[in-house]
């Protein structure tokens, strides 16, 4: 049968004004995550709220009302986003049960423009993971697992006779939001990123990872992991829709102060760009390191001789303290994380323990069952660098170190430099079996190492996918741009994307059976123009 | 080791520090938008930022600032231009959040004084003004409010956090002077000025007792017993509390400008200008004693009484635009016969019987020597009845007008001198007591319409004569 991807949310709006209702998308896309269900990547469906979105959308569309390029758009959110009457918890049993009163800023600009909320996607336990392993409901498998192009590759090696036991993982700690958007459940996804938590998945999961500079976008209703660095992040299939999705995130918020008050032009169109020969890419030196798998640095070469042969500048730059940024990063998280973790408590919402002898016994009881080892640790570190003895050894020296990171990028740029390119990963998706050989914090250490900078400096990053490895799998790389530049980063990015032609998932047993909802045929790459 | 000292064998110094937390009268709160209202039902003034729900950020209200900054102002501090805000760690269950926002390492406003007047003197009439320093002026939240109940061994607690009271901890140390400050201990909660005042003076005693008996201070937290009136170790198990303090990450330093540093094009809804607030401030309590001792030539303790009591200086500066009398008559009535019977009968300016203008009517009265000042108090003992008559009024009813007739007055001295011989005798002796007998028979002869100093004059003359 004729499969039809709907790739781009600007095709699929047009589509929706003449050919698919949004209610048909909608029961297509739920359709699509029941079928998925394995891969654990939503917490909470809410197929009633989609639903009735889906009915008001088309009574707008009717009516020649549409609010815009989202209107009728199934999108899904990362479980650490409060959603207003529904379910928001961390994958954590601290929150299991919680039903916040407010939406979150982004997720109400999402509502206000139409879009259909699909559900609240898995996670690592707040946020603190880069596997998306470490949640109470479980690991987030990546759908490339059971992809063609990744079974095939397996067949010429067979491993195991079982094959789900080889299942890989998303990256995380957005794994949910990269699995359901890379299974096309829906279009777009939150995600949130403060050491690389949307990067991180997007690449291994053949995704567009994008991380909008510190400020841009509101973190009022984000749950948050580290306030100074996290960012709502946004995960997609090509640029354009990313493009799309942060013009209507975009803009100063009254409710968070850290948003900056410069207007934003909207939307948020990206120019396709003719040509880069006015382009400076800077290469970081120090990011090439010995763990870097040989297929990434590979890739990341051939990206730098692409940009080089189509007539942009290609200069290697220096990331000095990049040796520290990972200890420095652990400090500042933990401090933050031991602090944004004091509220849970059980006292006015989330989970409580059934002890009452003292409120300090309550306390202690509820926090320990409420919290799984990771975040525990983390508050347990974090305590530590804030006693009034180690806060100038610890937090303040890694500020002060922190100062330093930013002040890289910012020489880096200064030297002429427009983008940096860099890998996302150390490598492509590795099998769960494998990946739980390490802790969380080994792991986080490891994969965090090409990203986290970014969030220490507040600059804007996207990880675009690029090729197959020998393997199958996706392998994206990184680009990171100046502050509040983040248009110009989409537009590079965009050029990029239209070189490397990465190809679309073929999830054949998913479709096999899909009923063709569109009489159009679309083929991976090409996109489909009225 | 240090030799024991021999009791009352130096002079001991006190240092006290006080941490006042006063409410800013405000619309809403510090950080959320929820409304501050007195007496709601509990809970009802919850916002989610305030019940620490998971997601909410806090959002600076420009009215608490202006307030810190107008509170900084008069108390002469010098306003910060820049100031940060940081997070205060500890587990209660009036904190849901875990943590308190306040500023600890740079407040909005820094080194002020405040000028004030202390009692002192035979009859504490006498005031010496003192000067306090002012270390800084922070901003931060306020706490819920706990209930203990016992009974059920629980605690309710009300996230309103509307209490409108002045909260005290004070800080104490002893040593000799010359010598390093002694360690200080922290008496909290105190919240009136009478139990801070006996807290105090108790445990500056404690210490001096504790000290001259070889003993040592504590640093630790004390709390008031308010029956028993001494103070009791509030003795933490786990030790002394680290707050773990950290800037508070999702609020920027707090820029203020001046007029000279204000950028052009400024939106105004956006910036404070402190020059702009220091026009708002109106005449502060020191510039207002002064210009009464300029302009009415008064003490500087009088001053400082008119400003003292709520509705006073009001009250003295209207009956001035009414009457003709001098100032200083008038300084003289307000603060004292006025004021007497205020507290006397406890009431608050607010309450009194007696208007300025009925005031002003007496002291005219007066003042055109309609009835002497005898005559005046009485007078005024019956304004103080509340009858609805006015000084006037008052005075023809009573026949209290002065005798106006010298005539009349001098052959009534004559005749009482003539009747009382003995008392003239003695008055020749040279008893100067015996004449105010004399005036006091005259005058009572009169109805006390006469005016005593001029009975005296008349008298006197008649003896020398």
């Amino acid at each position: 049968c004729y499969y039809y991807f709907l790739q781009e949310i600007l095709d699929t709006h047009d589509s929706i004004s003449g050919q698919i209702t949004p209610t048909e998308l909608c029961q297509k896309c739920l359709s699509l995550i029941k079928k998925t269900k394995f891969l654990n990547a939503y917490i909470t469906v809410s197929e009633e709220v989609a639903l009735k979105q889906a009915e008001e959308s088309e009574k707008r569309y009717k009516n020649g009302q549409s609010l815009g390029d989202l209107d009728g758009i199934p999108v899904a959110v990362k479980d650490n986003f409060s959603t207003s009457g529904i379910e928001t918890t961390c994958a954590s049993n601290m929150l299991k049960g919680y039903i916040p009163p407010y939406n979150a800023t982004v997720v109400q600009k999402l509502l206000d423009q139409g879009a259909l909320l699909m559900g609240k996607t898995n996670l690592d336990e707040f946020a603190m993971g880069s596997g998306s392993t470490d949640g109470i409901f479980g690991p987030v498998k990546n759908p490339w697992s059971y992809s063609k192009q990744y079974r095939e590759k397996r067949k010429q090696n067979p491993h195991s006779k079982n094959e789900d036991s080889d299942w890989l993982i998303t990256g995380g700690s957005s794994g949910g939001s990269a699995a359901a958007v890379s299974a096309f459940t829906c279009y777009a996804a939150l995600g949130s990123d403060t050491g690389g938590s949307t990067r991180n998945p997007a690449a291994h999961c053949g995704l567009v990872g994008f991380k909008p500079s510190y400020g841009l976008v509101s973190r009022h209703g984000l749950i948050p992991l580290v306030n100074s660095m996290d960012v709502p992040g946004i995960l997609t299939r090509c640029v354009d829709d990313a493009a799309i999705v942060l013009g209507a995130l975009a803009g100063p918020d009254p409710k968070d102060s850290t948003t900056v008050h410069d207007p934003i032009n909207k939307p948020f169109m990206l120019p396709s760009l003719a040509d880069v020969s006015k382009l400076c890419i800077g290469i970081p030196k120090e990011y090439l390191i010995p763990e870097l798998s040989s297929e990434v640095r590979s890739l990341w070469s051939k990206a730098a001789d692409l940009f080089e042969s189509e007539g942009a500048k290609v200069l290697e730059v220096s990331l000095p303290h990049t040796s520290y940024s990972i200890v420095c990063y652990h400090v500042l998280c933990t401090s933050e994380v031991a602090s944004n973790m004091a509220r849970f408590d059980g006292l006015q919402y989330g989970h409580r323990c059934d002890i009452n002898v003292s409120t300090e016994a309550m306390y202690a009881a509820t926090r320990r069952e409420g919290f799984n080892d990771v975040v525990r640790g983390r508050i347990l570190s974090g305590n530590f660098f804030l006693l009034k003895e180690n806060y100038e050894n610890y937090f303040v020296k890694a500020q002060k170190v922190r100062r330093l990171i930013a002040n890289d990028f910012v020489n880096a740029f200064n030297s002429g430099v427009d983008v940096l390119l860099t890998p996302t990963t150390l490598s492509e998706a590795v099998p769960y079996l494998e990946f739980i050989k390490e802790d969380n914090r080994t792991r986080s250490a490891q994969d965090d190492i090409f990203t986290q900078a970014v969030n220490m400096a507040g600059l804007p990053a996207v990880s675009i996918p690029v090729a197959l490895s020998n393997q199958g799998l996706p392998i994206g790389l990184q680009f990171i741009g100046r502050a509040f530049c983040d248009q110009q980063l989409l537009t590079v990015a965009k050029w990029f994307e239209k070189q490397v032609q990465f190809p679309v998932i073929q999830l054949q047993e998913l479709m096999d059976d899909c009923s063709a909802v569109l009489e159009n045929e679309k083929s991976a790459s090409v996109s489909l123009k009225q | 080791m240090t030799q024991k000292p021999r009791k009352g064998e130096h002079k001991w110094a006190a240092v006290v520090g006080l941490e006042i937390h006063a409410q800013i009268s405000s619309n809403s709160k510090l950080f959320s938008g929820s409304q501050v209202r007195f007496s709601a039902p509990p809970n009802s003034l919850v916002s989610f930022f305030d019940a620490s729900l998971p997601g909410t950020l806090p959002v600076l209200n420009r009215r608490c600032v202006e307030a810190a900054v107008m509170t900084g102002l008069a108390l002469n501090c010098h306003i910060n231009k820049k100031s940060l805000f940081d997070r205060k760690h500890y587990f209660y269950a009036d904190l849901p959040a875990g943590y308190q926002i306040t500023q600890q390492r740079l407040p909005i406003a820094v080194n002020g004084s405040l000028t004030y007047g202390v009692c002192a003197g035979k009859k504490q009439s006498q005031v010496i003004p003192k000067t306090v320093r002012i270390k800084q002026i922070q901003l931060e939240q306020d706490s819920g409010k706990s209930l203990h109940d016992d009974l059920r061994s629980q605690t309710l607690i009300d996230l309103n956090r509307a209490e409108g009271q002045l909260r005290v901890d004070a800080n104490i140390s002893v040593h000799h002077p010359g010598e390093p400050l002694g360690v200080r201990t922290e008496v909290k909660n105190l919240n009136s000025i009478r139990f801070l005042a006996k807290a105090i003076d108790y445990e500056i005693q404690r210490q001096i007792n504790e000290l001259e008996n070889g003993g040592e201070i504590l640093n630790e937290t004390r709390s008031f017993h308010y029956q028993l009136g001494c103070t009791m170790s509030m003795r933490d198990k786990e030790g002394k509390q680290d707050y773990r303090f950290m800037p508070e990450p999702n609020l920027p330093p707090l820029v203020l400008y001046d007029a000279t540093s204000l950028p052009a094009g400024a939106d105004p809804q956006q910036v404070i200008n402190i020059d702009q607030i220091r026009e708002t401030l109106p005449e502060l309590p020191s510039v207002t004693r002064e210009r009464l001792v300029q302009q009415y030539g008064m003490l500087l303790e009088h001053s400082f009484t008119l400003l003292n009591e709520v509705g006073l200086l009001e009250f003295f500066q209207n009956v001035i635009k009414e009457t003709r009398a001098e100032p200083k008559k008038v300084t003289s009535w307000v603060l004292n016969t006025f004021l007497g019977y205020l507290k006397q009968q406890n009431l608050a300016v607010s309450e009194s019987p007696v208007t300025p203008s009925a005031l002003a009517e007496l002291l005219d009265l007066l003042d055109s020597r309609t009835i002497s000042s005898a005559a005046a108090k009485q007078v005024f003992e019956e304004l103080w009845k509340r009858e609805g008559k006015t000084p006037g009024q008052i005075v023809s009813e009573k026949q209290l007008e002065l005798m106006e007739d010298r005539g009349a007055l001098e052959q009534l001295c004559h005749s009482m001198m003539e009747a009382h011989p003995q008392v003239v005798m003695d008055l020749k002796k040279g008893n100067p007591r015996a004449i105010n007998k004399l005036i006091g028979l005259v005058r009572k002869a009169t109805q006390s319409r006469a005016d005593p100093a001029m009975i005296k004059e008349i008298l006197e003359k008649k003896l020398s004569s």
